[in-house]
């Protein structure tokens, strides 16, 4: 296996605020492995979005302050100079989000919007950016390449606004794409649409992909490998496979349960009891077991560790530190 | 952008309109006979019956209103009652003075207040946006005769660097060819006299240019920062964009709409509203002579500046939609 080009090893990012340091992101590491998919999965709030501006070193320093490390070919993205970390995104790092309506610049067409993508990483001459502009609209299957370079955002649906943004983030052939929720804001047949070119994208280019995402279903659709995250820490990371089959964690074991399945005829869709805590209301032991139907008097106590368990799967979960109730929990899922 | 400015140009039609109307009521508004009103109290019966016929209130309203607008078409302002001197030849040495009095305050009040406002809201909360934002509140508040005596006082009585008062050299003055000294001197090639003009606009330029700096800077501050949170804004740093491109390109572009629209608005006020400024540094501006004609109850005179001036407020606006339409592409399709 080639070497991982990210690694993110106890990534801390916390925000300093009035009522003190609140923690969004609570030591997380994973690696991205080259041309791979990695679906990076959780309820709003428990620190996807906040990961993925850290690794693109675009949380706000401060109030943000961001420990550990993000290694990118063995360099330390937390202490690259500000300089670097320009050359670094776009380039190396490419990022689309959200929101495809207000993610384009309303006052410039989208030709010098990707022309100027070009030109910040490869000093191009005007004319040969140009072509490359048009080169890539066409690759992400925009029709009348030549005339949207003169158009505006404005004039464009939402999911043509979203593939722009991925010619834009694609254009420099970055090593990887962080995608922040990019079919959230979508329609679903142009959901469907966008995970299409992307996947396609991601076997031609060979860039890996950063999937992250609350849908499952997308993460079915897209990603090799999953990391669940749960209040700033990660819970449990497997293969796509293992995931659905065989969930560990009580608490991927509710988001699971809680997809609607066409073939089984229930009443009520499972969905998991309370909230996700607030950032900054985080206290010992294990985050998940004030929702956890499974949790006992250690659960509340003490923190369990992210554990790697024979098959290759790793999980944050006392059950299993305990060696019972293994398969228990599986099973009791009822799906696979 | 060619219909967007011709539907701009024929919705100007009725506020032009309306404004002659309003412009053209003003000597009716007066109680009584306005030409006696004008004349004073000693007037003569049969002088009061001339300026009447003069002016053509003898008339029914109506004929009066058509014939006014006949004559504005022709470009006649009428004549002014105590010099007899057409007004449309009369105005444009004063109206010159004072556009070039405004043009230079704009651009200095432009030139520090948005880039004040800019490096504020880039550097929110840091040393130069506290003393910026406190120098801009001072300069809303201060009153402009006390500026421009001070100014006065510090750079040409204490330091005597600049004129006091005037256009020009009155030792040497500035042979007028389109009255605005500028361009004259420049089209005459005497560079001495290009200077010499430049050091009598400094203070009259700073004193009508600040408050508009400082409303211009704030604005551009509160405009900048709200603009700067935007999920674009974020899209060009993800790019890989500089901080000065991504503030002086992607940022200020977007914010320049409130900002412009201020810039407008104080324009047009500058143009009307310069006539403290103009006492105070003796400039012969519009404002000057709509002064003096209000002092000689000269009715046509009052009457025909508050229309020019009125007009180019109007001029403004439209060329403040214009940009509009020219920065935001949105705007033309609403």
């Amino acid at each position: 296996m080639r070497n991982p080009v990210l690694k993110v090893k106890d990534l801390r990012t916390s925000f300093l605020t009035d009522d003190g340091e609140i923690p969004a992101v609570n030591g997380i590491s994973f690696e991205v492995n080259p041309g791979e998919v990695l679906g990076i999965v959780g309820e709003s709030g428990c620190g996807k979005s906040v990961t993925s501006l850290s690794i693109m070193g675009l949380v706000p320093t401060p109030p943000g302050k961001i420990q550990g490390e993000i290694l990118y070919n063995n360099e330390n993205l937390i202490r690259a100079s500000e300089k670097r970390m320009r050359q670094i995104r776009g380039n190396d790092i490419a990022m689309i989000f959200q929101e495809p309506m207000t993610s384009l610049n309303p006052v410039f067409t989208i030709g010098n919007q990707l022309i100027e993508a070009i030109r910040i990483h490869k000093k191009w001459p005007k004319n040969k950016a140009k072509m490359r502009a048009i080169e890539i609209l066409k690759q992400v299957g925009l029709p009348r390449a030549e005339e949207l370079m003169n158009e505006y955002p404005h004039q464009l649906s939402g999911g043509m606004r979203q593939r722009v943004m991925i010619a834009m983030a694609m254009v420099c052939e970055p090593k990887l794409l962080i995608a922040d929720e990019p079919t959230t804001a979508l329609d679903v047949t142009i959901q469907a649409q966008i995970l299409d070119l992307m996947k396609r994208l991601n076997k031609e280019t060979d860039t890996a992909i950063m999937m992250i995402t609350h849908d499952l279903g997308v993460v079915a659709q897209m990603c090799e490998r999953i990391v669940v995250m749960y209040a700033g820490e990660v819970v449990e990371e497997a293969d796509v496979k293992t995931i659905f089959k065989h969930p560990k964690h009580p608490y991927t074991v509710g988001l699971i349960q809680s997809v609607p399945d066409m073939r089984l005829k229930k009443d009520r869709l499972y969905s998991i009891p309370g909230n996700v805590p607030k950032p900054g209301s985080t206290k010992t032991g294990c985050q998940f077991a004030p929702r956890c139907p499974h949790r006992n008097e250690r659960c509340l106590a003490e923190t369990p560790p992210l554990d790697t368990l024979e098959t290759g799967q790793k999980v944050r979960c006392w059950l299993y530190q305990e060696g019972k109730g293994v398969e228990a929990i599986g099973r009791a899922v009822g799906k696979g | 952008m060619l219909t967007y400015t011709i539907r701009r140009l024929v919705t100007l039609i009725p506020v032009l309109f309306g404004m002659i109307l309003i412009v053209f009521s003003l000597i009716h508004a007066i109680p009584g006979n306005p030409a006696k009103v004008i004349l004073g109290q000693q007037a003569t019966k049969e002088a009061v019956a001339a300026l009447s016929k003069d002016l053509g209130l003898d008339k029914p309203i109506h004929i009066q209103f058509i014939d006014y607008i006949k004559q504005l078409l022709h470009g006649d302002l009428g004549e002014s009652i105590r010099t007899k001197a057409p007004i449309s030849e009369e105005i444009w040495p004063y109206l010159a003075a004072t556009i070039e009095l405004s043009i230079v305050a704009m651009i200095i009040a432009i030139v520090i207040g948005v880039n004040a406002g800019i490096i504020s809201a880039w550097f929110q909360n840091s040393w130069f946006d506290y003393i910026a934002m406190l120098l801009a509140l001072i300069g809303v508040s201060m009153p402009i005769f006390w500026l421009g005596l001070m100014e006065q006082y510090t750079f040409a009585i204490h330091w005597d660097l600049l004129p006091t008062t005037g256009r020009d050299n009155i030792r040497d003055p500035v042979e007028a060819i389109t009255h605005l000294y500028l361009l004259d001197t420049l089209l005459q090639g005497r560079f001495d006299q290009f200077i010499e003009v430049i050091k009598h606009l400094i203070l009259p330029g700073f004193a009508l240019g600040t408050i508009p700096m400082a409303i211009i800077a704030r604005i551009t501050r509160s405009s900048m920062l709200e603009v700067m949170r935007s999920d674009y804004i974020r899209t060009a740093r993800a790019k890989g964009l500089g901080s000065f491109w991504v503030v002086y390109k992607h940022s200020l572009k977007n914010a320049l709409i409130p900002v412009i629209t201020v810039i407008g608005l104080q324009t047009g006020l500058l143009l009307g509203g310069a006539i403290l400024t103009e006492t105070i540094f003796g400039w012969p501006g519009i404002g000057s002579y709509i002064y003096e004609a209000i002092q000689n109850r000269d009715y046509p005179v009052i009457q025909s500046g508050i229309l020019v001036i009125a007009s180019i407020f109007v001029l403004i606006n439209l060329v403040v939609d214009l940009l509009y339409a020219a920065i935001d592409p949105r705007i033309k399709y609403r």
